[in-house]
Order: C-alpha cells, then sequence, then structure tokens
C-alpha cells in the first residue's frame, strides 16, 4: 500500500487549523494532515519529517509567512508550497509566487470555494504521486534565457508570458523561433515587445505545428539582438532592490549568501541603537542575550588574566551558532545549519565576520 | 614587569588554569582535576558563568549542547549535562611563558 501523502497546514488561527485539518482529511488520497501553529514550530517539523505539501498562513505573529516560505523554500526545495490567507493584496501575491509556491488561495468563504479548494490540492497530490522524480527549482530568469534553454534543448512548444495585462506568445518548433505575437503585433516585432518586458510569469504550453512560420532568422541571431538591444536600453538597477527573500537588501543580507549560514544578527554596542538580523525570528531576545554573554565573558577573562575575549561557539543538533565581538561595530551573532562541521563553522563565520567589519 | 605585576595583582593567578570539572545545575562543583592552586572560588565562577550563557541561550531559543569560549591565551569548552555541565579549560600558551 503506497505511503499517503502528508500535508502540513501552519495556522495561527487554532479553530483554522481544525476546519482546514478536517476539510483536507476528507480528500480521496485521505492525506496524512499535521498541524502547526508557528514558523519556528513548522520549520523543526519539516526538519524532522518528510512532508508533501506545506499550506501556510500568511499573517502571523513573530515569524510571519513570508518569512517561513523563504526559510522553508531555501531548506526543502522539494517542498509544494500553497499559501491560504485572508490577506488580498497583489503585491503579498507577487511575493509569494516569488518565492516559489505552487498556489495562492485566498482563504474559502463558501461551499464552492471550498470544494475547488480541496479539488486543487488533491490534483496537486495526485501530480506529486505521479510523477515523484525530476528536478524543481525557482529561479529568476530573464526571458532571453528562458528561450536560449528552449532553444538550445531543441524543443517544440508556445511560450505563454504574461505580465499584469500584457501577454504574449512565442512558438517555438525543433529549437527554432517561428513566431511571436503580443497585442496587435506579430513576427520579429511582437518577439522584440515581449523581451521587453521586465518582469511577469510564463509557462510553457504544447506545441502548436500548424502555426504559420513568420520569423525565418537564426534563433540565436535573433536573440543576440534582443539581448544587445536591451542591455543598451537598460536603465541602472535601483539601489533599494530587495534582496533575497524579500527583505531589504542589507549588508547582512550580502553576507547571508555565504554557504551554511542561517541567520545574521548585528547588535551595536549601545543598547537603544537598532539591530540589524536577517531570517531571527527573534532578533531582540538573542540580541540581549549576546550583550549579556559579552558583558560576563569579558569579565570573566579579565579575571582569569586571559587575555580578550574573541569569539564564542555553539554546537547543537538544531543549528550552530557563533559569537564575535567588534572593538566599534559591537557583537555579530550568525546562526549555522546543523550540516556544517565543527571547523567549517569557524572558517565560515571568520569569513561573514571579516566581511562584516570591514 | 610591571604590566604582569599588575595583571596578576587582580585574582592572584600565577597561571591560567588547565583541567576539567564538572557543576550541578545550580553552578556548585561536583567534581574537578584543575590543580588545587586555583582558587575554588574561581573555578565556580567560570562554572557560573558558563551555565548562565546556557540558560540565557535557551531562553533566547538558541538551542546547542556543547559551547566553545576563546580567550587570546585560553579556551573554555563545555558541554551542557542534564542542566549542569562538564567544562575543559586550556591555555593556549605554554603556561611558563605566561608566569610572572
Amino acid at each position: 500500500m503506497a505511503t499517503p501523502n502528508k500535508i502540513l497546514l501552519l495556522d495561527d488561527d487554532e479553530s483554522m487549523l481544525e476546519l482546514y485539518q478536517e476539510l483536507l482529511k476528507q480528500l480521496p488520497s485521505r492525506p496524512d494532515v499535521q498541524v502547526c501553529n508557528s514558523g519556528a514550530r513548522a520549520i523543526a517539523m519539516l526538519e524532522s519529517e518528510p512532508f508533501t505539501l506545506l499550506i501556510t498562513d500568511l499573517r502571523m505573529p513573530k515569524m510571519d509567512g513570508l518569512q517561513v516560505l523563504a526559510i522553508v523554500r531555501r531548506k526543502f526545495p522539494q517542498l509544494r508550497i500553497v499559501v491560504l490567507t485572508g490577506v488580498l493584496d497583489e503585491e503579498y501575491r507577487s511575493r509569494c509566487y516569488a518565492q516559489g509556491v505552487e498556489m495562492f488561495w485566498q482563504k474559502p468563504s463558501n461551499t464552492e470555494d471550498i470544494q475547488m479548494f480541496q479539488n486543487c490540492i488533491e490534483s496537486m497530490l495526485d501530480r506529486v504521486t505521479q510523477t515523484p522524480d525530476g528536478f524543481r527549482g525557482v529561479q529568476s530568469k530573464s526571458l532571453v534565457d528562458l528561450i536560449q534553454l528552449e532553444c538550445l534543448s531543441r524543443s517544440s512548444s508556445v511560450l505563454h508570458i504574461t505580465r499584469a495585462a500584457l501577454d504574449g506568445r512565442v512558438w517555438i518548433q525543433g529549437g527554432e523561433i517561428i513566431d511571436a505575437a503580443t497585442a496587435n503585433l506579430t513576427g520579429e516585432e511582437a518577439f522584440k515587445e515581449i523581451m521587453s518586458w521586465k518582469g511577469g510569469n510564463f509557462e510553457i504550453l504544447p506545441a502548436d505545428p500548424s502555426r504559420m512560420r513568420t520569423i525565418h532568422g537564426s534563433s540565436q541571431g535573433l536573440l543576440l539582438d534582443t539581448a544587445q538591444s536591451l542591455d543598451e536600453a537598460q536603465a541602472p538597477e535601483p539601489s533599494s532592490e530587495p534582496g533575497r527573500e524579500g527583505q531589504p537588501a542589507t549588508g547582512l543580507a550580502a553576507l547571508a549568501r555565504l554557504e551554511g549560514v542561517a541567520f545574521l544578527l548585528s547588535v551595536p554596542m549601545e543598547e537603544k541603537a537598532p539591530l540589524e538580523s536577517w531570517s531571527l525570528e527573534s532578533p531582540g531576545d538573542v540580541a540581549a542575550w549576546a550583550r549579556d554573554t559579552h558583558r560576563r565573558l569579558a569579565r570573566l577573562g579579565e579575571t582569569l588574566q586571559a587575555g580578550a575575549w574573541t569569539g564564542a561557539t555553539g554546537f547543537g543538533l538544531q543549528e550552530h551558532w557563533a559569537l564575535q565581538p567588534h572593538d566599534l561595530k559591537g557583537l555579530l551573532c550568525v546562526g549555522f545549519r546543523p550540516a556544517l562541521e565543527k571547523d567549517q563553522v569557524e572558517q565560515t563565520m571568520q569569513l561573514v565576520f571579516d566581511k562584516w567589519a570591514s | 614587569m610591571g604590566f604582569l605585576t599588575k595583571r596578576s595583582s587582580k585574582s592572584g593567578l600565577h597561571q591560567l588554569p588547565s583541567g576539567t570539572f564538572t557543576v550541578d545545575p545550580q553552578g556548585r562543583l561536583v567534581s574537578s582535576t584543575v590543580p588545587q592552586w586555583v582558587p575554588e572560588a574561581l573555578v565556580r565562577e567560570i562554572g557560573q558563568q558558563v551555565l548562565a550563557v546556557f540558560k540565557g541561550a535557551a531562553a533566547a531559543r538558541l538551542q546547542f549542547s556543547e559551547l566553545k569560549i576563546q580567550y587570546e591565551a585560553f579556551r573554555i569548552t563545555a558541554r551542557e549535562m542534564r542542566g549542569g555541565a562538564v567544562i575543559f579549560l586550556t591555555p593556549k600558551t605554554a603556561p611558563s611563558a605566561l608566569r610572572p
């Protein structure tokens, strides 16, 4: 007998958890539905056992749904994610899709919606069961990259691209771009127009062999021309571009790209100065502990005449961390994923610290 | 030599301690291989500070079982043990070099 799919349901509202747990248990595939009411708990559960699907709310205290998505997407790239929320905001929707969620659902308010929600989840579980293998991932690719991939793999497909109200299609046959269409434009003009869109969504539809060819030049030549035109037209990137996981691109976000880093916290010695943190659920609590630890260890060092306190490291099953003082900048506390060995933690900490201090 | 005299006058230590000791959850010394010239109060103080770091971290939801504290000339390694700890003291420099 096949193992049932496992669904983790995350919502801070206990009554919603009960309701949706019941609804999901009624699905024909009879999934195993587990619930939790905080982001931290959800991550711990996902770490402890494999789940097929995470269904999460967005508005929650402490760690909100977007933070959960950011962490989960990074730690569990194979996990399917559905957002189920009362928040009706296009920006939230876009940010969720950018984080790679499969579906963004407004909490159903009537029987029809509930039925549709159940059908969608069942259909998703069914797809997972039928095609468990293969690579999945989330990334921001330019349209040039996407089309180049289709061409290089000699695919035959129709690329359907949308950007807000704009809608375009690019027909690819045997790796050659044969036509494009958007609004009143067709052929190369339409292709160049579509390629100028700076963001949006795409889906790859089945090939349409009956489509008349209007673009006769080589696909590589067309892509090169287009890429060159785009480069020339490109304005400088705004400096306030959001960083990874939708958080502001602070200096810490850049440090977080180092392998194995789970969270970062920069603690100024001045208690009233603002903290800077990345991917940490309770920066205030950790900062208070870091300052207290600094005071204790500095005092102990004086008593022992052991020289200055240069750092502390903690190793655990769930995570590792390191804390290091800097004369001018204060304290840097960094969390590390448990997969890192002790010496890797220390080496990575030194790298992070040096970059932070500079 | 004035510098070294001033340093040594603070705790009366002639060299950095080495050895292992255990403390219970209340910070009481349970067993020790730390030399007798090291004041017991100092060993207890180290134990209590280590326990305070563990407890503070737990309150801040940082979970770990092993703690390594680095000083310029000294290292403290501690493993959490049912609320208490086993603590290893390791001078980094040869003890004779630190003698006043």
